[in-house]
């Protein structure tokens, strides 16, 4: 194995996983408050619409982006609301958020191209790749970490940013413990539903970046059904993650992985081991989820949020 | 040395505090003092709790004031009380696990600032560990701390927001006898360092050891106040106990049959771990009631799990009929013929949102005619609900209504009319009248002597000491999980009982 | 003054039906206002989407034949739903039950008398997805894991099974590059009526009765009954949760498992893409929006398979996205979830200062 080759696979890991780790960041702040947002898969895909069909018409992929996270935003908004302020079933309000949200933006695909029609085909501005100066000349690591799109650098920063906010700052503190014990946290005067508001707005915010570098930055341009599934993958790297921002890296890095491994081997002539791996990091959650909950020690250390999936109510006891 | 100048620093005036159906607070007044520890001595629903809770904050009282340092105050949440010095210590502490000390004890700062600064904290938390010689490691996480420990971590938590006036509730029902004695000895220091401390207590020798000042309440009211130096332990006993007109029942005379139930050493663990009970060893007979008083918490509602096959024995057994039936499952336990009667109405006794229909099937539904094999006739279960409706007077008698919408009293009557017609031999009674009226009371109380009269043993655990003298034949005493005296109720007193339930052992019922 | 929900005590008779009623049109205007905000007449649409799901023997047969798999998945989600077991892995245990099914179609229909092929499907069908299910469910009633991400997990594992095998070791030799197995043999295919609609709707009508049986007229139903309202009471009667989760879900997975089998055996008639679009969970909305009634999961998986239908038509007739089926269904989501919160909780609005606990119960 040559460098070229193992860059060629680094350069595809890191473009195929960014979306994944932008996705399953904002999710892990979701749930970290104790809320169950199933509806990233919807909300990603509109990301991606939104973000295409404003960079086309404005010429501008910043402004596709801004459009992204704003409707993304108000679709976090709109779960928030539903599952907080009105206490409806998180599961079901976030499977409805995907079958609307993937309804949606196939609509807008179809519909929102010159003259009403398709936007499939359409070249649009995007983030293109660029060579990072100085350090795109460190050995391997340069031409592939060093040689992506704007979006890839802004979440090299963002990654230790968010995880020192998560634990190094006092609002992160606060995020911890809602997540953990609301109604201690609420008896220490933390404003427990407005943190999960802003932790669910904030998450959808992150999923509408990953859809917006999916069609403007990875893929370029809109297919139907463009996340395929991502949106479902980054729920599972949050439990793969264990919450944590930094072992969700390795686990986008691992999934990126296996789609850069399966695009070298569909160039090479077969697919067939392809889906086994695919199932891998879905065998390894479950394995991590039951090592969680058998261990209650390593439980808590972990920090699986437990209040997860359950509405917060401050006068009901349990 | 000279004694410091003691200041009166909290004056509560005529507080009345009223929940439905129950008058918890009847114009109670109380003086707090700096530099001392003040006991706030009383049976349950004696209102001590109630009266803490208006003055952390968590309550307004329907009339009445409180003065702080002789200015009147009002609170809108706990967080204007502590704003102003005053912080309460619960029975269930609110520290969240995953976190280390130092990071819940930020987590109550109302600071606005971004950063974290743990190193501060650290510092003054290692001051306060000294000054107060309570030993607390800012970098533990709460989930490896015992339950000694998490409450230094909430008594930290409060001096460290500048608490002058601590509350704290039964401290010590979660401690063992060392860490009891290691909090008394923080306390003083804090007293000596100008505090005012106010423990929330049933227990005698808590207040003989803990404090300088004791306040006695009983069922809302005040009854007295004195300092502990002046007076003894059956003082307190029978001024929390007070006298009590008792309800006259007719209690034919039985004479007891072959041992029925019989528990042999038996220990358990509560849900936190602890022990709750310790070599508990009794047998009840058939036509007797075994009457169990104590405050609650001392271990009652573990005992009743035990026997029932809702919580495993960590020693000992359990034997019904000389058969061992230690740890079996909830269902060994009812086809051996054990009823329970839980003290958990709504939570556990009955299904709320179900017909009353259903609840009153929950035991018969497995047994023709009901059942046949796998299938259930409706029909069948609908006459059963109907006749049992009937002999036990449940009203409204519809069996369709979901079972929420009885009256408290109606409930009971429900889980009663189940648990006693399934009945073959044991019942345990767990607070069968709290929340009852008299009428309700009185026909409940009925129906535990008739089922006495044919043959039943029944195991009545009850904070209700009228109704367990009314009713049993013998009375066992719990305290902290062991048993303190056991008597037949002819020969032992009011008060003795009383001392008893507050941890003061009586040679004479050592048996 | 501030606004609280609070819970009600009783759910008035009134609220109970006007408010979905109201939640429905509420969506209606919804996505009208969405399909003019795309330049198409909404009443044109409407219309054309009730023509094209109701309106003539074809448009119903199609509409069955997308309501079945729902009703069958659907009812298998309710009654775990009713033990409060969040079982989200219908679409995995549908998958599966597709599998069973295929295999015995391709590879041990030669070994059976025509007449057993069918029925040997069947019961394959039912036993995987019923094991499928068993798997999250073992986890739960033992160790305790959490369901919901269990049962999401072991979708992903059996819809790339399904996926490796219609590409790979099952692949159609002569399919051209056709993604999917060869083609059944005629004796495992399922027998339809008109159109496509196939026997899987006597099935589904079958399995609305047997649940609606074992719901309220066996001892397995009541204890169903009585775990999903009160766990420890159920305890406390001797109730053996773990037991009747493992039932239960063996009941739930072989549901599904069914309705993989009915989509690959009466549809396709062979295992291809096109099994794993998403019935799984559209099943689970379609049992809440049910409340859990077998009765009620039938109707309004026919009107969920009448929307989607109905969508399509839209698309072919008006040129507009087929999504606009799912962006309406999503619609009608959203406002009978905001809406039934409605018939649960009451609006009060505060005034002043109210006391600082107020539910607070007395202690000692």
């Amino acid at each position: 194995m040559d460098n070229a080759f193992i860059v060629s696979i680094l350069i595809i890991t890191i473009r195929a996983g960014t979306s994944l780790l932008y996705a399953t960041l904002g999710e892990i702040f979701t749930e970290r408050a104790g809320i169950l947002n199933l509806g990233v898969e919807g909300i990603m895909i509109m990301g991606a619409a939104t973000s295409f069909s404003t960079a086309y018409y404005t010429n501008n992929p910043w402004l596709g982006l801004i459009a992204a996270i704003i409707v993304c935003g108000f679709l976090g908004l709109i779960h928030a609301f539903l599952t907080i302020t009105l206490r409806a079933d998180q599961v079901v309000s976030g499977l409805a958020m995907t079958i609307f949200g993937t309804g949606l933006a196939s609509f807008m695909g179809q519909r929102l191209g010159p003259r009403g029609t398709t936007l499939i085909g359409l070249q649009g501005p995007s983030f293109d790749r660029f060579p990072f100066p100085l350090l795109n000349h460190l050995p391997i690591l340069g031409p592939s970490f060093f040689n992506q799109d704007i979006l890839v650098y802004i979440l090299y920063l963002l990654i230790p940013i968010l995880w020192f906010f998560l634990y190094k700052t006092r609002p992160g503190l606060k995020l911890r413990a809602v997540g953990e014990n609301p109604r201690a946290s609420d008896s220490m005067g933390i404003d427990v539903a407005k943190s999960r508001y802003q932790y669910t707005i904030l998450g959808a915010v992150l999923i509408g970046i990953a859809g917006s570098h999916l069609s403007l930055g990875y893929l370029q341009g809109w297919a139907e059904n463009i996340t395929g599934g991502r949106g479902w993958i980054a729920i599972a790297l949050v439990i793969f993650a264990t919450w944590n921002p930094l072992r969700a890296v390795l686990g986008a890095l691992l999934f990126g992985g296996i789609n850069a491994i399966q695009f070298r081997m569909q160039a090479a002539g077969t697919t067939i081991p392809a889906s086994f791996l695919n199932m891998m990091p879905y065998i390894f959650t479950i394995l991590v989820l039951v090592i969680i909950t058998w261990w209650e020690a390593f439980r808590k250390r972990i920090g699986a949020p437990s209040a997860l999936g359950l509405p917060y109510v401050r006068e009901e006891k349990d | 040395m000279i004694k410091p100048q003691k200041l009166k620093v909290v004056q509560l005036k005529s507080i009345t505090k009223k929940f439905p159906g129950v008058l918890a607070n009847d114009q109670v007044n109380l003086d707090i003092n700096n530099h001392e520890i003040l006991a706030l001595l009383g049976e349950n629903g004696a209102g001590k709790t109630t009266l803490m809770n208006v003055l952390a904050g968590l309550y307004n009282p329907d009339k009445g004031e409180i003065f702080l340092h002789g200015k009147p105050i009002k609170f809108h949440s706990p967080r204007d009380a502590i704003a102003n010095g005053i912080g309460m210590v619960h029975q269930h502490f609110m520290l969240v696990e995953s976190l280390t000390v130092a990071e819940n004890i930020v987590l109550s700062l109302q600071s606005k600032t971004l950063s974290l600064n743990l190193d501060r904290i650290r510092q003054e938390i290692s001051d306060l560990s000294n000054q107060y010689h309570m030993p607390v490691d800012p970098d533990a996480y709460i989930w490896q701390l015992s339950v000694g420990e998490q409450q230094r971590v909430e008594i930290m938590r409060l001096l460290y927001r500048g608490a002058d006036i601590l509350i704290l509730d039964e401290p010590t029902a979660v401690l063992t006898p060392k860490e009891a004695i290691e909090l008394a000895s923080v306390l003083r220091h804090m007293a000596n360092e100008g505090k005012a401390i106010i423990i929330i207590t049933h227990k005698l020798n808590e207040v003989m050891t803990f404090s300088d000042r004791v306040t006695i309440l009983r069922a809302g009211r005040v009854v007295d106040s004195m300092l502990t130096e002046k007076t003894s332990k059956e003082e307190l006993a029978h001024k929390m106990i007070g006298r009590k007109v008792l309800f006259q029942l007719e209690k034919p005379q039985c004479s007891p049959g072959p041992t029925v139930l019989e528990l042999e050493s038996v220990d358990a663990l509560n849900d936190k771990g602890l022990p709750a009970l310790r070599s508990i060893s009794f047998q009840i007979c058939s036509g007797e009631i075994l009457g169990v008083a104590g405050v609650a918490g001392n271990g009652q509602r573990e005992l009743a799990e035990v026997i029932t096959g809702l919580r495993s024995v960590t020693n000992g057994s359990v034997l019904v009929n000389g058969e061992d039936v230690t740890n079996c499952t909830p269902l060994e336990a009812i086809n051996t013929g054990i009823s329970h009667i839980p003290g958990d109405r709504i939570g556990v006794g009955l299904v709320a949102n179900l017909p009353v229909s259903d609840n009153l099937t929950m035991k018969a539904y497995r047994q023709p005619p009901i059942t046949r094999g796998l299938f259930l006739d409706s029909e069948k279960l609908h006459k059963f609900a109907e006749n049992l409706i009937r002999s036990f007077s449940i009203t409204p008698p519809l069996p369709e209504i979901p079972a929420r919408l009885l009256s408290g009293g109606n409930q009971q009557r429900l889980v009663l009319a189940r648990e006693i017609t399934a009945n073959q031999g044991v019942i345990i009674g767990v607070h069968p009248t709290r929340g009852l009226d008299v009428g309700a009371t009185e026909s409940v109380r009925c129906t535990l002597l008739d089922q006495r009269e044919h043959g039943a043993s029944v195991l009545l655990i009850s904070e209700d000491l009228e109704e367990i003298i009314q009713i049993s034949d013998r009375i066992l005493v719990l305290y902290n999980g062991l048993i303190m005296g056991r008597a037949s109720t002819a020969e032992i007193t009011l008060e003795e009982i009383g001392l008893l339930m507050a941890g003061q052992s009586l040679n004479k019922y050592n048996h | 003054m501030k606004i609280s929900f609070e819970k009600r005590i009783e759910r008035s008779k009134l609220s109970v039906i006007m408010v979905p009623v109201i939640s429905f049109i509420l969506a209606l205007l919804s996505g009208a206002i969405i399909l003019l905000s795309f330049g198409v007449n909404p009443l044109q649409a409407y219309t054309v989407m009730i023509r094209g799901s109701l309106g003539s023997g074809y448009a119903l047969s199609e509409t069955l034949v997308k309501a079945i798999p729902l009703m069958l998945t659907g009812l298998g989600v309710s009654i775990s739903f009713r033990m409060l077991f969040w079982n989200i892995g219908a679409e995995g245990q549908l998958a599966m039950g597709g599998i069973a099914a295929s295999f015995v179609a391709l590879f041990l229909e030669k070994f059976l008398q025509p007449i057993l092929v069918l029925p040997t499907m069947f019961i394959s069908a039912i036993l995987a997805g019923a094991l499928w299910g068993l798997i999250p469910a073992s986890l739960k009633a033992i160790l305790g894991v959490n369901e919901i991400l269990t049962t999401l997990m072991m979708n992903y594992i059996a819809i790339l099974l399904v996926e490796y095998l219609y590409l790979g070791p099952w692949r159609d030799p002569e399919g051209y590059g056709f993604p999917g197995t060869a083609p059944f043999p005629k004796t495992a295919w399922l027998p339809r009526f008109t159109g496509r609609i196939h026997i899987g709707i006597i099935l589904a009508i079958l399995a609305a009765t047997l649940i609606w049986f074992i719901l309220n007229h066996t001892k397995r139903g009541y204890e169903i009954r009585i775990i999903g309202q009160n766990p420890r009471a159920a305890r406390y009667t001797g109730i053996n949760i773990g037991r009747n989760i493992l039932i239960v879900m063996l009941l739930s997975g072989g549901l599904a498992g069914i309705a993989g089998m009915a989509e690959v055996s009466g549809i396709a008639r062979r295992l291809c893409s096109g099994l794993t679009v998403g019935y799984g969970y559209t099943a689970i909305i379609v049992a809440w929006l049910a409340s859990l009634n077998p009765w009620g999961i039938l109707l309004i998986a026919f009107l969920i398979g009448g929307v989607f239908v109905g969508g399509d038509q839209i698309q072919i007739a008006m040129q507009t996205p087929a999504a606009v089926a799912q962006v309406l269904q999503g619609a009608i989501l959203f406002f009978m979830l905001g809406g039934t919160i409605f018939s649960n909780y009451r609006v009060r609005i505060i005034r002043g200062l109210e006391k600082n606990n107020p539910g607070a119960e007395p202690h000692g």
